[in-house]
């Protein structure tokens, strides 16, 4: 495969760089930039945030630089000799398992393998998808008038995402570029965090009425939740709006569909929708349908100072409604809505707030 | 009457026995756990200093047991023995002693001690104190039953008679009183002898606690502490009431002898000197003078510079006995220890002994321990009231690399801190002895002392982590840089990298590196020395050759060794800077030895062997 020689050849190239910095009696090292709020800045170019210009060294003078090197040497070796070359692959975790044959090398902890994969997908400009490496999560779920075609390892299947899937909806794949999208009849795409609000959006049937197509984000969104919500906003040209819970987490939530993580800043233009709208809960909505609420705690206020801080919530309209939220001390759930009836949400508020959004 | 008349008609003399009865406190004997700790100790100190004034090395036998509602403790000991005749009168009367009125440090001073457990024995358990003591192996043993008879302080003697004792010499006492035995805390009998151990070294303390469990504090010397010596008064910091008393009770008819026989450290011609300065007869009857002329003496006293107080009165442990004494009962990676020189706070002789330990099994959390004695005597208990205390509290800890939270205050971290104030007078604060006063003189010795250790701490510490940054350095080049080296091969598929060149920069080594190439039937040899430390480095470059060399540029000397041709190089390197050497030989039979370094370490040298 066209990819599996590119990913080899970057790999071989560390690897390389490496050796003839031995042989040039340059002390071994590799240049990360450093993954942290500071060094996060806005491309004009993809309109997405990335890594600026800080960097950190990863040098063998330390004998933590030196071990981590050692790591990596010993990863490089496992991709190109096992993953490449015998197209195989292995999940994050078995990959920190991999490494108890390493010795010295071997891997303390999940996170500390995590790290350094992030770590090979930046200097190699490559994604952990091209190394063969998957997560454990499943992907989320998506439920709408789309039809699909996905390559399996047991040949292609085709399905439309209402009539051939169960109420759970499809679920999306690890490696969300072996989809081909073949049509479609939506006019949006939204992004809902809790179960709850996806499954009451298919029993209303809110996905047919306002021709949406319904990703369940499960919490925190997985590489591969963002990857597809980022290829119907720009192969389908399709709206994304984003519905979640009205608290300092879930804007988070919104920020990485939107702006991209700070962990993952590297594969922003891969992951990240700028064009992405936050639907709600907004604290103004809290007010306007004065929703049943819980009250901030010290958490969830020090999360919202934090995120005036971050330069992804540097807008005028967050820094509007953060303010008011802090000044309210209160937070609601999507399900709050029921409080109001069943159907109140489908009736009432999301054709309210999406022509007040100007999409329909 | 007039009531002035009718209150006279009550007042009486109050027997100092009656007094402490009453005033129990004043002497240790405030609570249970306390009171036998105290008598455990008056009877062991007792023992202690009758051993260093004979000459033998204390073999001390403490036994305490239950008995029915109270405690029963014994001590024994190897001692001299004491007479028969002066047995109770040691034993059972309040201030009476051989040391009070001599100049020499010795652990007890007042005469109290004993008679006060002794006191506390009868009145908690209304029994008398049972004494044996022999003096020589020819003589029978005394055996002494005892109570005190507080109105009087006299002895009564329940019993008098000759006993046969197996031992060849020494004093057995035996107590019973109210108490409390504790354990598992420094505030124990077990905690204050191990404390006493520390300090006495020479002396073997053997405990046997009420449940039978025996402990032995072995002796780390053969060798007795150096005798204290009784001296005279020493005239700095003496006070005028005392000098007065000193003019109006001597026996000498002469100032000038006076001053000369008195005082110690003044000689005939200081005595001069000090008359002269007071505007004075030398040849004055002493008593004759009155208030204003002593007045002028003192302020002499003050002006001239007599040399310190001879140090024969003082018994210190001495730095090698503090590090066995604190080997001994701690594990440790690290002591230091210091003796201040002797000083003198109001005419009173006195030193300072300090001794730090650090590390090994020490909690490294928790606050330091302050070990605190005073002549030898552990100090238990009023660790705040103490100046020892206050000294360690006065301290900028975190300049000597112990944690101090608060910036003052006792120190956290692995340490312990040991103490020792000798004086032929521990000014305490109460008659208790818990702790000692803080008199300015005597705090700024154990200042200067306690700088004097941590100093020495930050020295070792630095060294320590000099140690562990090259031994990080070393984990680095032997472990992990091969296998990175090994692992690049694999994947690359070519030869293991030389390693060498990275290894003396990390090192800050002196690199040297030779590259050879073939031309013409020649090898054109070049040798690369860089250095890659901070300083210069001076040292010759050998390469030993078995045929003769051309083109060698800088020249070289030659010198030939038989077969071989030894060619070298003076070299002088500085830091960051590098040298190159070049030389051609004929490529057939061309074969090289390492490169040779002469002058310099071998560890600080890569890619040579080093002479």
């Amino acid at each position: 495969m066209e990819k599996n020689k590119i990913t080899q050849e970057r790999l071989l190239g560390l690897a390389s760089d490496l050796y003839n910095q031995f042989q040039e009696g340059i002390v071994p090292h590799i240049s990360l930039p450093s993954r942290t709020k500071g060094n996060i800045e806005y491309s004009t170019k993809d309109d997405v945030w990335v890594y600026g210009d800080q960097e950190t060294r990863r040098s063998v003078k330390t004998v933590r630089g030196a071990k981590t090197l050692l790591k990596t040497v010993y990863l490089s070796e496992l991709l190109i000799k096992e993953h490449l070359k015998n197209n195989r692959g292995s999940t994050l975790r078995e990959i920190y398992y991999i490494s108890e044959n390493w010795d010295i090398a071997k891997f303390h902890e999940q996170a500390e393998s995590d790290r350094l994969i992030e770590d090979l997908e930046i200097v190699t400009a490559l994604q952990r998808e091209d190394f063969h490496i998957r997560p454990e999560e499943d992907g989320a779920a998506v439920f709408g008038p789309l039809r699909l075609r996905e390559q399996t390892r047991r040949g292609e299947r085709e399905m439309h995402c209402q009539e051939d899937v169960g109420e759970a909806g499809y679920q999306i794949p690890f490696n969300v570029d072996n989809i081909q999208f073949l049509s479609h009849d939506a006019k949006m795409v939204m992004a809902i965090e809790t179960g709850g609000m996806y499954a009451r959006l298919i029993e209303n049937g809110f996905d047919e009425e306002f021709g949406a197509i319904l990703v369940h984000i499960k919490g925190q969104p997985a590489r591969s939740t963002r990857r597809i919500i980022k290829r119907l906003n720009s192969e389908l040209k399709l709206p994304v709006v984003v519905f979640t819970d009205g608290d300092p987490w879930s804007y988070r939530i919104f920020a990485s569909i939107a702006y991209g993580a700070i962990k993952s800043a590297h594969l922003s233009e891969h992951l990240v929708t700028p064009s992405a709208r936050f639907l709600g809960v907004q604290p103004s909505d809290i007010v306007e349908y004065n929703l049943s609420t819980d009250k901030l705690t010290d958490q969830d206020m020090q999360a919202l100072r934090s995120e005036l801080s971050d330069p992804r919530f540097n807008t005028p309209y967050w820094e509007k409604q953060i303010r008011l939220q802090m000044d309210l001390k209160k937070k609601a759930e999507q399900q709050a809505f029921a409080g109001k009836g069943l159907d109140f949400v489908t009736r009432k508020y999301l054709p309210d707030r999406l022509a007040e959004m100007g999409i329909i | 009457m007039e009531i002035a008349e009718e209150l006279a008609k009550q007042q009486k003399a109050i027997s100092v026995a009656e007094f402490f009865e009453k005033n129990r406190q004043i002497l240790g004997f405030d609570s249970a756990p306390r009171a036998l700790i105290t008598c455990v100790k008056e009877a062991v100190d007792n023992s202690l200093d009758a051993c260093e004034d004979a000459g033998i090395l204390p073999d001390i036998f403490v036994q305490v047991k239950r008995s029915g509602d109270y405690y029963q403790v014994i001590v024994e000991d190897n001692g001299p023995g004491i007479v028969s005749d002066e047995i109770p009168r040691v034993f059972a009367k309040l201030l009476y002693g051989s040391r009070f009125h001599t100049l020499r440090q010795s652990r007890g001073q007042q005469g109290i001690g004993i008679s006060a457990a002794v006191l506390y024995s009868q009145l908690t358990s209304g029994k008398p104190t049972k004494v044996i003591s022999k003096i020589g192996p020819g003589r029978p043993a005394r055996y002494c039953e005892l109570m005190i008879n507080t109105m009087k302080n006299e002895p009564e003697i329940l019993k008098a008679e000759d006993v046969e004792w197996e031992r060849p010499r020494g004093t057995r006492v035996e107590m019973e009183m109210e108490g409390s035995y504790v354990r598992s805390r420094r505030q124990s009998v077990f905690g204050s002898l191990k404390s006493a151990a520390i300090v006495n070294p020479h002396a073997r303390i053997t405990l046997v606690e009420p449940e039978g469990n025996v402990e032995v504090f072995e002796r780390a010397t053969e060798v007795l502490p150096k005798r204290a010596y009784a001296i005279q008064p020493h005239p700095a910091g003496i006070e005028l009431g005392e000098l007065i008393k000193l003019l109006r009770y001597t026996d000498k008819k002469k100032l000038r002898v006076f001053l000369k026989e008195t005082f110690s450290s003044i000689g005939t011609i200081s005595a001069q000197e000090l008359c002269n300065l007071a505007n004075l007869d030398p040849e004055r009857h002493p008593a004759d003078l009155n208030h204003d002329e002593a007045k002028r003496l003192l302020a002499a006293f003050k002006q001239i510079r007599v040399k310190s107080p001879p140090v024969d009165c003082l018994s210190p442990i001495g730095e090698e006995l503090i590090k066995a004494g604190l080997e001994k009962e701690f594990r440790l990676d690290f002591i230091a220890t210091t003796v201040r020189p002797v000083s003198v706070y109001s005419g009173n002789p006195f030193l300072v002994e300090v001794g730090l330990g650090f590390g090994g099994e020490l909690e490294k959390e928790s606050r330091v321990e302050i070990l605190r004695f005073a002549n030898r005597v552990p100090l238990v208990y009023q660790q705040g009231a103490c100046a020892i205390t206050h000294a360690v509290e006065g301290v900028s800890w975190k300049n000597y690399s112990l944690g101090q939270p608060t910036g003052s205050g006792v120190p956290v971290g692995p340490a312990v801190l040991l103490v020792h104030i000798a004086s032929t007078n521990i000014p305490f604060t109460s008659e208790s002895k818990d702790a000692v006063a803080d008199v300015p003189e005597i705090l700024s010795e154990i200042d200067l002392g306690l700088k004097e250790v941590a100093r020495k701490l930050r020295r070792y510490l630095s060294r320590q982590s000099i140690l562990s940054e090259r031994r990080e350095k070393e984990e680095i080049i032997r472990k992990i840089l091969p296998r990175i080296a090994e692992k690049l091969s694999d994947i690359l598929e070519k030869d293991e990298p030389d390693i060498g060149p990275v290894v003396a920069k990390i090192m800050g080594n002196l690199l040297v590196f030779r590259h050879v190439e073939m031309q013409n039937g020649l090898s054109a040899v070049k040798i690369e020395v860089k250095n890659h430390s901070d300083l210069t480095r001076s040292f010759k470059l050998h390469e030993v050759l078995r045929q003769e060399a051309v083109f060698v540029s800088p020249a070289a000397k030659v010198v030939a060794m038989g077969d071989v041709y030894d060619y070298h190089w003076k070299l002088s390197i500085g830091p960051g800077e590098s040298a190159t050497l070049c030389y051609s030989v004929r490529s057939d039979g061309a074969s090289f030895a390492d490169p040779v370094v002469e002058g310099l370490e071998a560890e600080i040298v890569t890619g040579a062997r080093v002479i």
